[in-house]
């Protein structure tokens, strides 16, 4: 399979190609960013939704019964289930299909399970390319599901249109939702296994603490629903309240700010990661020697780096 | 075709119906410490939701471990879908209760790369898919 026409293929359906084009993203470097040039511009009308929440909250049973509703009603949708991978050996065991079985055999869904590869934040470096490529693929629907999360991986809300908080009863006392993190970043809250005892709880706390905040007029509140995953018990009205938010979002006053905030932290990402790659060489490994020895310290040694890059060409990607 | 991805990416499922995939799961765990990434499918796996799951996940392996005595009739249908796909460059391998008489016409007919029986050792499996994944097949 050649690399070359990867984008035209998978925008006419060819899913060999997609998954293809997702290998390639996730590699990186100068092929990676020729394949999100080109993809780049033919995306953007999917609506991106994050699913994050504590290991075992029923995240990929969830993301089953979400696509099934959204299938009732006509959509494709895409799903990229994140898990992590080991800090030792770099490998990872992917097991989110195991819970997506019923999914299978549908052409209106893609399912591609991707590492961590080291990113701490619940993504992996490649997850929002990723996205872009199904985007372009033209799912009207692409569901993240993040690795199992605790209270501080919010860099799913930074890439998803709407986020959806997934708890459940049990895990901890009525202070848990006052702190900050991952209650915060919540568009829709779901509290799953709703049959057994302390559902009802949870949803108080979770209600008592949005009335709690401040709100500015016109603001989106943040719906709380009960959900049985494993039965589909929820699965209608969190995908209405997902359509909801994405209204909401169309036609919110600060719209076009919070496009450009969304846009500010896809260049400030892309420059980090092409900043850091072309300054890896013999001066980088000069610049870490001295550090481990401290005879220099790590701003100086950052100046000297930044300092080597002016004069280079830029890199061509097209 | 170019190999795109340093990262050997594994699908380990137990196609048909027998229930038991604690084999399967070690063999999951021994790749993972091999610093693969192992996607693994669970039980009951059909030929087709085998071959769907390998397409969307662009591996470069499948795994497959069947104790049903089925394997005559599963294999060679995993196979034949592949080549459908057009998925000529992914590496399979089997382990399970198979006899030497099926592994030999699994392996010579079928286009099964290597079948690992009961007593197979991890490192060798880790080792098989190592020196094999990731080249041309054809």
């Amino acid at each position: 399979m050649s690399n070359s026409d990867l984008i035209p293929r998978l925008r006419s359906g060819d899913r060999r190609a997609l998954a293809r084009a997702i290998s390639l993203i996730e590699t990186g470097g100068p092929t990676a960013r020729a394949l999100l040039a080109e993809a780049y511009p033919c995306a953007g009308t999917a609506h991106l939704i994050g699913i994050t929440g504590p290991p075992g909250a029923g995240k990929s049973t969830l993301v089953t019964s979400l696509t099934q509703e959204w299938r009732r009603n006509g959509a494709t949708v895409g799903v990229i289930a994140v898990d992590p991978s080991s800090p030792f050996t770099r490998g990872a065991v992917l097991g989110d299909r195991i819970r997506m079985q019923a999914l299978s055999g549908d052409p209106g869904v893609f399912i591609r399970s991707m590492a961590s590869r080291g990113r701490l934040g619940g993504l992996a470096r490649a997850t929002a390319d990723a996205a872009t490529l199904l985007d372009a693929a033209g799912f009207d629907l692409v569901l993240i599901e993040t690795v199992g999360a605790g209270q501080s991986e919010v860099e799913i809300a930074r890439t998803a249109h709407t986020t959806i908080v997934v708890e459940v009863p049990g895990l901890g006392d009525d202070v848990q939702s006052i702190k900050a993190g991952m209650l915060e970043i919540a568009d829709i809250f779901v509290v799953n296994k709703a049959d057994r005892e302390g559902a009802e709880q949870v949803v108080g706390q979770l209600r008592t603490m949005l009335h709690l905040g401040r709100r500015e007029p016109g603001a989106w509140e943040p719906p709380v629903v009960s959900a049985v995953a494993t039965l589909g018990r929820g699965s209608s009205e969190i995908v209405a309240a997902a359509g909801a938010h994405r209204s909401h979002l169309r036609n919110a006053a600060d719209r076009a700010a919070s496009a450009q905030a969304h846009a500010e932290r896809e260049l400030s990402a892309a420059l980090q990661e092409l900043v850091l790659e072309r300054l890896r060489g013999p001066l980088w490994s000069a610049m870490v020697d001295q550090l481990a020895t401290r005879v220099r310290d790590p701003y100086s040694a950052a100046g000297m780096l930044i300092a080597s890059l002016k004069g280079r060409e830029p890199e061509k990607i097209t | 075709m170019e190999h795109p991805n340093p990262t050997i990416r594994v699908l380990v499922a137990k196609p048909g119906l027998d229930g038991h995939d604690r084999g399967a799961k070690i063999i999951a765990r021994a790749l993972r410490d091999a610093g693969m990434e192992v996607i693994y499918t669970g039980l009951q796996q059909t030929p087709q939701m085998i071959v769907e799951a390998a397409l969307q996940e662009d591996v470069d392996v499948i795994g497959l471990s069947i104790l049903s005595g089925a394997h005559m009739t599963l294999l060679p249908k995993v196979m034949h879908l592949l080549r459908e796909q057009q998925l000529h460059n992914i590496l399979v391998v089997a382990g399970g209760i198979i006899s030497d008489e099926d592994a030999l016409l699994l392996t010579a007919e079928h286009g099964v790369s290597a079948i690992f029986g009961p007593g197979s050792s991890t490192h060798d499996i880790v080792h098989y898919i190592r020196s094999h994944a990731g080249k041309p097949r054809e």
